[in-house]
């Protein structure tokens, strides 16, 4: 069948079955590959997406589900070819150890900072609840987080 | 003759075995040294560290070094990236041979100016001498000056003189992984590519009676013989071309999933009969009788153990692998393949694979030795993975890749294992059950102390021992079982007795290894190998006996530890932590704090750490204070962060409850963020 949806603002057709994955979709039809597979059960948040600005597991997001609806990949994040402002703080804080959940981490910490510009660190944890780091760098992903939330602020007040 | 009279630097070992300085870095007229190491990324951060030490002999800036992933044939055999041992093999061999290739370039600049090489200085490539002329090694770039062994005749700076190493610089990997850009080796989309799964019988002792492939893989087309015999596979083309029914792109890798659901009929044969456990003890050979010199006033004993650990790394393992008959022509840098040729079997195969696998050398001795194909037909490229925290299942899935390639030639082919595949067969981190026992003189401190050990082994990794370490060699026809576990010796950092000979100056003690062989779980090196329980043992039980003799478990530990770095990073851990004037918060009986202490491998860093504790209904680590004493040129931030961050997982899966029996990532949840306690 052909499923449509929108992906980072652009209308996708892909042919595809009704109960597929939004995952294969997006890294195997249309080679978004900054979405990850992790465990494939919807329990570790290296696959999440936004849909409909919302984080969603998207290994266990059949494609009827996102039929007609706004799904953001980690791609779609950044502005005028710029990572988004999580993304940077985890660079500039060097947020991460093996990167292999970070997709995750930068779409739940957009998600979050879309609503809500000055969290607390507990809101930033209880955010980053559903994203797993193997490595260990947790406490340096809220402190990117936090940071990203004041840069957000600083831009918004400046401009 | 050469290097009489000089000062000569004894070459590193891995600089002796890959002597050939033009094999560890190049110098590019664009301005990039690109570096070669036989280590890996494994998310660690080596490539980084390894590029500052670069910079920092050749004096360079560091964006200017380019790291290469290893590749077999082009970059030098340093085995396996393992044992924390990146550094010292092959950041000291890349230390000494940037020296040497610093001093060249200038010799060469020395000799067109006719002045000595001491009259010139280097800063960021550029070499310049006093009467302001000036060049730089871009300018000089030409292979064949690095095309020479090393001598060991160039010094490398002294530590007092670094500039970059001992500096927290950004790490070179994650820049793309944030972009993010295609990096792991899960991203490789090749032309054609092919997704397989090999099915496996559901659990160790099943033997295989037959498979019905055919309803799990619905139309799915079969190539050959070897390929219908072996591994249902699906076709993954985006259509078009003989007989497969036209399929969108991507389906393959749902299909290879559902093959897992094959109709499958097995036995389970009864395990053979455990052999009694053979016992190596430390020293070797073991001490007499402990000496009494002064009469014991008590004994104590208690008991730890640690569970069957699965790696539960955050992404499958992977491999991708091409078979082709002629010289492969897809990738770059293949001409040293192509030279080969003449190397070739009858068929002239051609096999390449990429993998996340710790070591792109052992790996490719042993495809070739399974699969029955010389060295040289066989090419094996490192590809970053996720985390990878010991011996997971990257190997077995590059052997799965390997067989399904070579039943399809000229078509790639991509494994991924699944959760079921990881938990299922993947090698665990060893069960062990650890018994202290000590005497204690009338202040309590310890006149005797015996360590004993019951668990399998550590290490089966592929090379490592006589039968071929991969998962699929031992399940073909024919296959010999994966042997079990040796042990290392001591003095390489051991296995199941890693850290188990106590670091206190006790007047006597006794370690006990009882290695069972069988194995009811396949076995192999998870992070810090026996490391961790040990440690964990032999610090609660300090702790027990500082209870038991009323004393401060501080105190307890700095009256028997000799080491003066031992003491100095227990000393740190105190002052910072503020050990001596803590108090828990509102007087709270669930909350306490406790130290350990360790030094790695009983030869590498020390650390000590004080952990504030809270338990209620679950356990939780509420705050970390940790000292660390590593080596001089340890990056401040990857000595910090790992060591903040990286609690072993045997730890956190313990704190947790959890057994390696049931799927790790429901349990898993619980050590998100929140749980993730503060570390200074």
């Amino acid at each position: 069948m052909r499923v449509t949806v929108l992906v980072n603002g652009r209308r996708e057709e892909v042919r595809t079955e009704r109960d597929t994955a939004l995952l294969y979709v997006l890294r195997n039809h249309l080679g978004l590959t900054g979405t990850r597979f992790g465990c494939g059960l919807g329990l570790c948040g290296a696959c999440l997406v936004l849909i409909d600005d919302r984080p969603a597991y998207s290994c266990d997001t059949p494609m009827w589900a996102v039929e007609d609806r706004d799904v953001t990949t980690v791609e779609g994040l950044g502005v005028s070819g710029r990572p988004h402002p999580a993304a940077q703080a985890i660079i500039d804080g060097q947020a991460a150890q093996c990167g292999y959940c970070i997709s995750g981490v930068v779409i739940s910490a957009a998600g979050l900072l879309a609503v809500n510009d000055a969290p607390s660190e507990d809101e930033v944890r209880a955010a980053l609840d559903r994203n797993l780091c193997r490595c260990g760098a947790q406490n340096r992903i809220v402190r990117a987080v936090l940071a990203a939330a004041s840069s957000l602020r600083a831009s918004r007040d400046s401009g | 003759m050469a290097g009489s009279g000089e000062a000569r630097t004894a070459l590193p070992p891995s600089l002796a075995a890959n002597p050939r300085l033009g094999d560890w870095l190049r110098v590019l007229p664009g301005g990039v040294v690109e570096v070669r190491s036989g280590k890996v990324e494994l998310g660690q951060g080596v490539l980084t560290a390894l590029a500052q030490v670069a910079a920092e002999e050749l004096d360079v800036d560091v964006a200017r070094v380019r790291m290469f992933a290893a590749v077999t044939g082009i970059s030098p055999d340093e085995g396996t990236t393992a044992g924390s041992l990146s550094i010292q093999h092959s950041g000291a061999a890349l230390r000494v041979a940037c020296a040497e290739a610093r001093a060249i370039y200038l010799g060469v600049a020395a000799g067109r100016w006719d002045m000595p090489v001491g009259a010139l200085t280097v800063q960021d490539g550029t070499i310049a001498a006093q009467d302001g002329r000036t060049t730089s090694y871009w300018e000089l770039a030409d292979d064949r000056l690095l095309d020479r062994p090393a001598t060991g005749l160039a010094e490398p700076k002294a530590v007092p003189d670094y500039r970059i190493v001992g500096t927290s610089v950004p790490r070179v990997d994650l820049p793309d992984k944030l972009a993010p850009r295609p990096r792991f080796v899960h991203d490789m989309a090749l032309d054609g590519m092919l997704y397989g799964r090999v099915i496996r019988p559901p659990s160790r002792g099943a033997t295989l009676l037959d498979v019905r492939a055919e309803p799990a893989m619905g139309a799915a087309r079969r190539r050959d013989r070897r390929a219908r015999r072996e591994f249902p596979w699906r076709d993954h083309r985006t259509g078009g071309g003989g007989a497969a029914r036209r399929r969108p792109a991507a389906r393959g890798r749902e299909v290879a999933g559902r093959a897992r659901n094959c109709p499958m009929r097995t036995i389970c044969r009864p395990s053979s009969p455990p052999r009694p456990p053979r016992p190596a003890s430390w020293p070797n050979p073991p001490l007499p009788p402990v000496r009494r010199r002064r009469r014991p006033r008590a004994s104590h004993e208690a008991t730890y153990h640690r569970p069957y650990l699965a790696h539960a790394a955050m992404g499958p393992s992977t491999a991708t692998a091409l078979a082709s008959t002629a010289p492969v022509s897809t990738a770059p840098a293949s001409t040293a393949l192509a030279s080969t040729a003449s190397a070739g079997d009858e068929a002239g195969v051609r096999l390449e694979v990429w993998t996340h696998s710790q070591g792109v050398y052992p790996l490719r001795r042993e495809l070739a030795r399974a699969l029955k194909l010389t060295e040289d037909q066989v090419r094996v490229r490192h590809v970053e993975g996720a985390g990878c925290y010991g011996h997971n299942a990257a190997d077995d899935a590059a052997m799965d890749a390997a067989l399904l390639a070579l039943a399809v030639p000229g078509r790639p082919v991509q494994v991924v294992w699944s959760r079921a595949d990881e938990l299922g067969w993947e090698p665990y981190g060893p069960a062990a059950v650890v018994r202290v026992a000590a005497d204690v003189d009338a202040r309590g401190d310890v006149l005797s102390w015996q360590h004993e050990i019951w668990g399998n082994g550590h290490v089966t990794r592929p090379g490592f021992g006589r039968s071929i370490g991969l998962l699929a060699a031992s399940h073909r026809d024919g296959g010999e079982p994966i042997e079990p576990a040796a042990e290392p010796p001591l003095e390489r950092g051991g296995g199941a007795g890693r850290n188990a000979v106590p670091g206190y100056a006790f007047p006597a003690y006794r370690v006990m290894n009882h290695r069972l062989s069988v194995m009811p779980l396949r076995t192999s090196s998870l992070r810090s190998l026996g490391g961790f329980v040990n440690v964990f043992a032999i610090e609660s039980f300090m702790d027990e006996l500082a209870a038991a003799a009323g004393r401060d478990p501080v105190e307890y530990r700095l009256a028997q530890l000799a080491d003066p770095r031992g003491r100095a990073v227990i000393e740190a851990v105190v002052r910072q932590s503020g050990w001596a004037d803590w108090s828990p918060a509102g007087s709270s009986r669930s909350v306490g704090h406790g130290i350990g202490y360790a030094r790695y491998k009983n030869s590498s860093a020390y650390c000590a750490v004080v952990a504030e504790v809270e338990a209620v209904t679950e356990v939780r680590v509420r705050r970390l204070t940790i000292a660390v004493d590593g080596r001089p040129g340890d990056q401040p931030r990857r000595c910090r962060e790992p060591g903040r961050g990286r609690r072993d997982p045997g730890d956190q899966l313990d704190a947790e409850g959890t057994r390696a029996f049931r799927p790790l990532y429901r349990d898993q949840r619980h050590l998100g963020q929140l749980s993730d306690p503060a570390v200074l």
